[in-house]
């Protein structure tokens, strides 16, 4: 032993250190990955308000059945464009009749799901596409990132437009224009999160120790290339609720009676003059919603981001 | 720097060749048989045929997109299916109403960021900041049509301020450049909303970057007036970022302006994709997605060179 590597405190001379009890195991362990993230985020107030919103338009949503007062599609010709606080209809009544609330209530539905999924499956596909480009390179990369830059070529809201338009409307048309539209960006992303993990030490520690390029990919490159995409996926919600009710408001979207806050903003166009409120009370929401999601995705940044941590 | 312009330029050539095969294939992957459609249902499978064999139609994919390449190349776009004149015609003159309001918004886009983004950069946490960065937030997740929709119903319709829709009076005896302004204003700001709002927020941290380096303390330390060292040698390192985020904004512009000019029958290049895809009108909305993309295309370059000629680190990468 040598003179400098003095035995601590509790430390037998020999070398062997006591074992830990309980209590002091507790202390030493590393919290785990989805603890440090939680204890960052929930910090950040403003993200978890609108991480609660967003939980709450959700399940308010979902319950349409059960919670909207009216049907949405049968309108009471007789209180046509009723004006907010109505008894009986607390956000008054649009151009047939119907009931705005309801209208809402179930409009989220298609209103966040058009925005969700489309971010969820572009972001599989770019996540795949990312990640085969920056780890193999060459010409596998040149193929796949420089057919993605002719997209990414095309202003992003021409592209869904003429793609929606060209494919005609329906719900399932909109979300396959929207998700071509984010492709690109997306694999930007996780192609650049690749690249630069690649060349991270570690790589090539378990490339030394002899792991299998699939392992490398798998276990080392996948993870650390997620969190910048789930961050920036967040933020591209909020964006996608904004677009996709354009889209609606454009009828390209789904197809009436059934009601979406874009399609409802556009409903209220004819009676601006009148009755205002049938066009602004969905564009509200949207902003709340979209806002929210906005909020979230800094606050997820912030969090997983070790050096934005607060 | 000449480098540098020779490879972006090189680096386009391929991207515009891309869109062309993008725009081709898009109107070709729809389902139904163009001469089908402009024949009618009761057509006879000779007179199909022979429609067909005269637009071109039953020669292979690249023998039609090679075809059509050099058409459009020679400026001609085909015929509108829906209105039955060339293309081109009814396309160019959209496309320049579309540049005036884009180029109305950006100049709103240019004063109301820059000006906001400066003021909270260089009072971070000043009541101004507080309350313009919330604001921000807000118009920056607003969708265009709705905000429209309600300047609309305020200044148009309830105060009657401005026209509510069009780009000239009706009833005016001329066209003047006063009476396109006011015409103007509302679609201008509505196009500008988000952008303005996301321009604002980068300002305002490209500033607070730069107004924390060393130099800046030495200017003040040296005695330098406040404005002089926020305008002159402020602007000078934040710009760059800035410059390439106004860029992106004004491709961003041109997109955006279709829901502006729909709300506003604005008779811009975005209407008339909009109404072209109603007609299922698809020569023109080719043409339209093409001319517009090209532009942004061009736009996105000319950016591009102007950050590389103020930051010669950019070059050098």
């Amino acid at each position: 032993m040598s003179v400098v590597n003095l035995p601590l405190k509790d430390e037998p001379v020999d070398g062997r250190a006591l074992p830990l009890d309980a209590a002091e195991a507790q202390m030493f362990r590393r919290p785990s990955e989805w603890r440090i993230f939680w204890e960052a985020f929930s910090r950040d107030r403003l993200a978890v308000g609108a991480a609660a919103l967003i939980g709450l338009v959700c399940l308010i949503s979902a319950l349409a059945p059960v919670l909207s007062p009216y049907d949405p599609t049968v309108g009471d010709n007789a209180l046509r464009l009723a004006p907010i606080g109505t008894p009986g209809h607390l956000l008054g009544l649009d151009g047939q009749g119907r009931d705005i609330l309801s209208r809402l209530i179930w409009g989220g539905q298609v209103s966040i799901i058009i925005a969700l999924l489309p971010v969820t499956v572009a972001s599989l596909i770019s996540v795949l596409l990312g990640l085969v480009a920056g780890f193999f390179g060459g010409k596998v990369d040149m193929v796949i990132m420089r057919t993605l830059d002719v997209f990414f070529a095309f202003p992003a809201v021409l592209l869904a437009v003429a793609i929606a338009g060209v494919l005609g409307p329906g719900m399932l048309n909109v979300m396959l224009s929207l998700t071509i539209v984010l492709i690109p960006y997306i694999s930007r992303v996780a192609y650049m999160a690749t690249v630069t993990v690649k060349s991270e030490l570690f790589v090539d520690q378990a490339r030394v120790s002899g792991a299998r390029p699939s392992q490398i990919l798998f276990h080392h490159i996948l993870p650390n290339t997620l969190s910048p995409v789930i961050v920036y996926g967040s933020t591209l919600v909020g964006i996608l609720i904004v677009l996709g009710a354009g889209l609606s408001f454009l009828g390209l979207g789904i197809t009436p009676p059934r009601p979406d806050w874009g399609i409802m903003c556009s409903d209220g166009r004819n009676f601006l003059s009148v009755a205002p409120h049938v066009s602004a009370v969905p564009g509200i929401m949207l902003i709340l919603v979209a806002m929210s999601f906005n909020i979230v995705g800094d606050g997820l940044r912030d969090a997983l981001d070790p050096k934005l941590r607060k | 720097m000449l480098k540098f312009l020779v490879y972006r330029v090189a680096t386009i050539v391929p991207v515009l060749f891309g869109v062309s095969v993008v725009v081709f294939l898009m109107m070709k992957l729809i389902p139904g048989d163009p001469a089908e459609a402009i024949l009618g249902p009761a057509a006879t499978t000779e007179k199909i045929e022979m429609v067909r064999k005269s637009l071109g139609l039953d020669q292979p994919f690249y023998v039609q997109y090679v075809r059509w390449l050099w058409k459009v190349l020679q400026g001609d776009f085909g015929t509108s299916i829906a209105v039955n004149v060339p293309v081109a015609q009814l396309v160019w003159p959209k496309f320049w109403n579309t540049v005036l309001l884009t180029a109305g918004s950006l100049v709103i886009c240019i004063v109301i960021g820059l000006g906001v983004g400066i003021v909270s950069g260089t009072r971070q946490y000043s009541w101004f900041d507080r309350i313009s960065m919330s604001l921000t937030l807000i118009v920056a997740n607003t969708p265009a049509f709705w905000l429209g929709l309600i300047l609309m119903v305020v200044l148009a319709l309830y105060l009657g301020w401005f026209p509510a829709t069009g780009m000239y009076s009706m009833r005016a005896s001329q066209k003047t450049f006063g009476d396109l302004i006011h015409h103007m204003v509302l679609p201008a700001i509505t196009t500008a909303s988000v952008s303005a709002a996301i321009i604002a927020r980068l300002v305002r941290s490209s500033f607070l970057d730069v107004i924390r380096k060393h130099y800046i303390t030495a200017l003040r330390a040296k005695g330098l007036s406040e404005r002089d060292i926020i305008l002159r040698h402020g602007m000078k390192n934040a710009l760059p970022p800035i410059i390439n985020i106004v860029g992106l904004q004004v491709g961003y512009l041109m997109g955006g302006a279709l829901f502006t000019e729909v709300v506003f029958s604005w008779p811009g290049i975005g209407l008339q994709i909009y109404s072209s895809i109603v007609a299922r009108d698809l020569p023109v909305v080719q043409a339209a997605v093409l001319v517009t993309t090209f532009v942004f295309v061009l736009v996105n370059l000319g950016t591009d060179v102007v950050v590389a000629a103020l930051d010669p680190r950019i070059r050098r990468a």
